[in-house]
């Protein structure tokens, strides 16, 4: 699913860290796996939590305005006559788009996976940054 | 299906409240029982080793794990679809357990705790003979 534009813009969204603090974070369905997106006139950091996958089962793709994260976890691995008492994590495949209200500088990519978050800092590209105009007086 | 993947509190009794402004969530877990261990395997994003608490109190096993904090303070939070905050989870073992050889690994945010079966109930296999 692509996030709409304007959600970024979404008075609910902003007021959403306020909310928060007094415990009345507002219950959504959220697509797996959830993002949290940083914005700046520069560009976009965007985190997403994937503990115990490995780096290299993690793809990322960007094409114009929107990032892709695909990816997969094991199950893990059972023996014979090994039983589960619990059974609660999550494995198999996923894959998430998120569209950004920029282009994005697809030389300038750069993720890092640490502690089993994924980062990744997406760039504007050049000529799309916001620039200032001198006004000259005749 | 996606709320059973989002994250749940830790649940305080009412009116209680904790010291640290801080939220904290119940870790997912596996646990599973091998021949010789039982392993509990939990999701804690965001921790390592050095973050991860793990003690052992009489027959109580507690796990907490305190967050590194992102610092993105030169941007503006525009979407947020996860909370992030500290885990804590308390189980109660079992007798069956050495508890002086439990072991612990953290793994690209995966904590796997080995808790070891003692010997006598490893080998508690009991011979039936005929009259």
């Amino acid at each position: 699913m692509l996030v709409p534009f304007e959600r970024f813009f979404d008075p609910f969204v902003t007021m959403r860290p306020f909310l928060r603090k007094r415990g009345e974070f507002p219950r959504r369905r959220v697509e797996f796996p959830p993002y949290n997106v940083w914005l700046s006139d520069d560009g976009a950091v965007i985190t997403t939590e994937l503990p115990g996958v490995s780096p290299e089962n993690i793809d990322i793709t960007v094409a114009s305005k929107t990032l892709t994260i695909t990816g997969s976890r094991e199950n893990e691995e059972v023996q014979n006559g090994d039983s589960y008492h619990r059974r609660e994590r999550w494995y198999g495949n996923f894959k998430k788009s998120i569209e950004l209200p920029f282009i994005i500088d697809v030389q300038k990519v750069s993720a890092l996976f640490n502690r089993g978050i994924l980062k990744i800092e997406l760039h504007r590209v050049e000529e799309e940054k916001p620039r200032k105009i001198n006004i000259k007086s005749e | 299906m996606q709320d059973e993947l989002s994250k749940k509190e830790v649940e305080t009794p009412e009116g209680v409240e904790r010291t640290r402004d801080e939220k904290v969530f119940l870790p997912a877990v596996d646990i599973i029982e091998t021949k010789n261990d039982i392993v509990i395997i939990s999701d804690i994003p965001g921790c390592d080793e050095n973050s991860v608490d793990i003690t052992l109190e009489k027959n109580i096993l507690t796990i907490h794990c305190k967050i590194y904090k992102n610092n993105i303070s030169d941007k503006r939070f525009v979407l947020n679809e996860y909370e992030v905050g500290d885990y804590q989870r308390v189980f109660t073992l079992s007798n069956e357990v050495d508890r002086d050889k439990i072991q612990a690994k953290v793994k690209d945010g995966v904590l796997k705790v080995i808790l070891p079966k003692l010997e006598q109930v490893k080998s508690r296999k009991i011979n039936v003979t005929s009259e």
